[in-house]
């Protein structure tokens, strides 16, 4: 019973018009994914709605950033990962053996726990994804930069420093620069694995504060350590536990009020 | 508490001093060997007095003093040796005298060293000049003056003729063998008439015209060569020697600092730039420079695909397991093996096997004269670079594994494919370590001269690899390598003495090329490092 959460639940948000039904963009149905003999996730079903943020809490190696590297394929990385049920993305299956992968990660980016930018310059890391998909003229490139740079509220502080390193910037500038790397191919879901978690406060609240404008334009899946932040920015949370999904909900509801007994253990400390 | 005092010992000083001290003896042997090297070999290029020295007896000797030592059955008393040169007229370059039968000792300034074509150096004073037996100058001053006038008149008509022998009877003979090969071509395949042949040999007849026009030129010149010196050496023996043989004539015992200062510059610059004459123990060493460096070149070009590319295999794309593994300590025990054997092997695959192909399917005409089933620059090139490939895969794949893995991640999570991140993310970041294996490599192959030797190296090539005519870069040629220059020249040749200054300074040249070479390559490291900060290696 733990591992299923009625969907429709999930697609109603609460707001002052009352109820309102939301737009699925990402459905996850029975996943179940197996590391060798370790089952790391069981029968997990659940979806997350479009131009939302989601958030998953929970301890240590309960899943979560297994779940989301699963949204964009990162676990064929692996060896001897074995994935079954299903996900839906936008309507298509991503599993589908017609898939190709890099068709997938163009609609699904992904920012990192531990910020990698590229030893390039500043222009060339956000410049990369577009390169990529075949844009080589100049000023084309040059417009999506600025746009990456500004969507990730980091253009005012390397507009004049973009051909340098982009291992000078700070931990905080370096993180939104994959934000803006991300962003620079305009997916539809932006998956972000405990981005603020090698980052100071005062960094954290800009990335915080960056995630409620992205909202606008992307669904953000987030994982995150940090219950206070995912009661800050996220509208859904979901609690996994050991590989299954406990609780899944709106996010003022679960943290006021959740169902489950263990959610709520873990919300007040008592564990984890 | 009070810290109690357990001895220097639990500091660890002895071991900073210890290990401070083995590094400091390390880098003054260094320095010593370099030092010892460069007195030697630079001072191999300054031009030395000559002494007359005068016997008790009576005798006259008169030479450079090149060494002093103690006598070693009376002691106190010493020994010089005085090199006497004038190998034609005494018979033996270099001489002992012991200082206790010296008399007097002079330098007088109208002594002349002058260097030959042949034969070495050739000491003595001016007596007169001739042209065709007639006297044309007499006495000391009055030939000297004639020698000047006509010295450079003389060089040009050498280098003429040596340039109408090399390049214009030299393609006149290319052609010509070039037509005898055709011929024979034909001729294997059963064609020994017809308008091909016809054509074929109607090309002969011109070309020997041709020659004979040359032929006929060289020995206009020649004849205008007609001028000899005659030079006075010791115990009257006296020699006429034909201007077209002087390369330069000097008065060292007259010659101020200045003027010592440029000759030594002349010296230097003739070394390096000029070809050896008297079986490589005078003269240049040009074509030795050309061929090592040509050689590290070809190495270099072969040794960094091949080596990165099985690195990346080994590291990226194969799957780890037993397999690979045991690929990886085969290629570390390929580092290990001595290099005549990789030479055994070069004979035996490289030029047996793969140039004896070689010759049979496109070189069949000239056969049994082999072309590529000999040793040349391209085989030892190649098996220097098997020799090397060890240390590039290693260092390539330290480097590889020094990349941190999520730099990969985010670009695949970019939606870039496997082959897009290599090419675009990995390979500029794990350059510097690319390059750290091509200096360890050019450093190993600057050195092997074992392989060599059995490959494609040559006491004397008679022509550079790279030339003037099509196609330009023959790779087929035998060359001349400096490491093996120097075993032929401190070993192998007929006059040790005489050549032995020489050894050192062309160990001086070896020694400066490798480490112009690895300055080369590390400042472009550090370049590319300071562009890429991530790698350590």
């Amino acid at each position: 019973m733990a591992g299923l959460v009625s969907v429709a639940e999930g697609l109603h948000a609460p707001t002052s018009q009352g109820t309102i039904m939301e737009t699925p963009m990402v459905e996850i149905e029975k996943v179940s994914l197996w590391d060798g003999l370790k089952q790391a996730l069981k029968d997990v079903t659940m979806s997350m709605s479009k131009q939302r943020i989601t958030a998953y809490i929970g301890p240590s190696g309960c899943g979560k950033s297994t779940l989301l590297r699963c949204l964009n394929r990162m676990n064929d990385l692996v060896d001897g990962v074995r994935i079954t049920g299903n996900i839906r993305i936008g309507g298509t299956d991503i599993y589908d053996l017609a898939q190709d992968v890099t068709e997938l990660r163009k609609r699904v980016g992904m920012v990192f726990q531990k910020s990698n930018p590229f030893p390039k310059s500043v222009f060339e890391n956000v410049a990369y994804g577009p390169r990529i998909l075949g844009v080589t003229n100049r000023s084309d490139l040059e417009g999506i930069v600025e746009r990456s740079l500004q969507g990730a509220a980091l253009w005012d502080e390397v507009e004049d420093r973009l051909q340098d390193s982009a291992l000078g910037l700070s931990g905080g500038q370096q993180q939104r620069l994959c934000i803006a790397r991300a962003i620079a191919v305009e997916p539809d879901v932006l998956l972000m694995d405990e981005p603020c978690s090698a980052l100071d406060p005062i960094a954290t609240a800009k990335i915080e504060e960056l995630m409620l404008e992205l909202k606008n334009s992307y669904t953000i899946v987030i994982v995150t350590h940090n219950m206070q932040q995912a009661a800050r920015v996220s509208d859904y949370t979901g609690f996994m536990l050991l590989g299954e999904l406990v609780e899944f909900g709106v996010t003022r509801e679960l943290f006021t009020n959740p169902r489950e007994k263990k959610t709520e253990d873990y919300i007040t400390g008592r564990f984890g | 508490m009070r810290l109690q005092n357990r001895g220097i010992w639990s500091t660890g000083e002895p071991f900073i001093w210890l290990t401070g001290g083995a590094l400091t003896m390390a880098l003054l042997l260094v320095a010593g060997l370099i030092g010892l090297i460069f007195y030697n070999g630079m001072g191999f290029f300054w031009p030395k007095s000559v002494a007359r020295v005068t016997f008790t007896d009576g005798a006259v000797m008169t030479g450079q003093i090149v060494e002093r030592e103690p006598l070693p059955e009376k002691p106190g008393q010493f020994r010089i040796k005085l090199k006497v040169a004038n190998r034609d007229l005494y018979g033996a370059d270099f001489q002992w005298v012991d200082e206790a039968r010296i008399a007097r000792r002079e330098y007088p300034p109208d002594v002349a060293v002058i260097e030959r074509t042949e034969w070495g150096l050739l000491i003595g004073t001016i007596k007169d000049v001739r042209d065709g037996g007639r006297a044309i100058a007499v006495g000391g001053a009055a030939g000297w003056a004639e020698v000047q006038k006509r010295l450079a008149e003389s060089e040009r008509v050498r280098r003429q003729i040596r340039r109408i022998e090399k390049a214009e009877i030299g393609a006149i003979n290319a052609r010509q063998e070039g037509v005898r090969l055709k011929l024979k071509g034909l001729g294997l395949r059963g064609i020994t008439s017809g308008p091909q042949v016809e054509a074929l040999q109607a090309q002969l007849g011109p070309l020997q015209d041709e020659y004979q026009r040359q032929a006929a030129r060289l020995a206009d010149l020649r004849k205008t060569q007609s001028i000899t010196v005659v030079v006075a050496g010791d115990g009257g023996k006296e020699k006429e020697l034909p201007l077209a043989q002087v390369v330069s004539v000097q008065f060292p015992n007259s010659m101020g600092l200045v003027a010592k200062t440029a000759d030594y510059v002349g010296n230097v610059w003739s070394f390096i730039a000029d070809d050896p004459r008297e079986a490589n123990t005078e003269g240049g060493v040009f074509p030795a420079i050309f061929g090592t460096v040509l050689m590290v070149l070809i190495m270099s070009i072969v040794v960094t695909p091949l080596g990165v590319l099985a690195a990346f295999y080994l590291r990226e794309y194969a799957k780890q397991g037993a397999f690979v593994s045991a690929v990886r300590i085969a290629v570390n025990n390929l580092a290990g093996v001595p290099s005549i054997v990789f030479g055994v092997f070069g004979v035996g695959f490289f030029i047996y096997f793969v140039g004896g192909s070689i010759d049979r399917i496109f070189y069949p005409e000239a056969l049994p004269t082999p072309t590529f089933g000999t040793g040349g620059i391209l085989w030892a090139s190649l098996t220097l670079s098997l020799l090397t490939v060890p240390v590039v895969i290693v260092a390539t794949e330290e480097g590889l594994a020094a990349i941190p893995g999520g730099m990969r991640e985010a670009s695949l999570a970019l939606s870039a494919t496997k082959l897009e991140t290599t090419l675009r993310v990995v390979l500029p970041a794990v350059m510097p370590s690319i390059l750290t294996g091509l200096i360890l490599a050019m450093a190993r192959a600057a050195g092997e001269v074992a392989p060599l030797m059995i490959t494609g190296v040559v006491k004397l090539a008679p022509t550079l690899p790279i030339d003037g005519q099509w196609p330009f870069l023959h790779l087929e040629r035998k060359f001349m390598h400096l490491g093996f220059h120097i075993y032929d020249v401190g070993f192998q040749s007929p006059n040790v003495d005489a050549a032995r200054p020489m050894v050192f300074a062309t160990t001086l040249l070896l020694l400066l090329i490798v480490v112009f070479l690895n300055l080369f390559a590390i400042a472009t490291r550090n370049r590319l490092r300071r562009k890429y900060a991530t790698s350590a290696v």
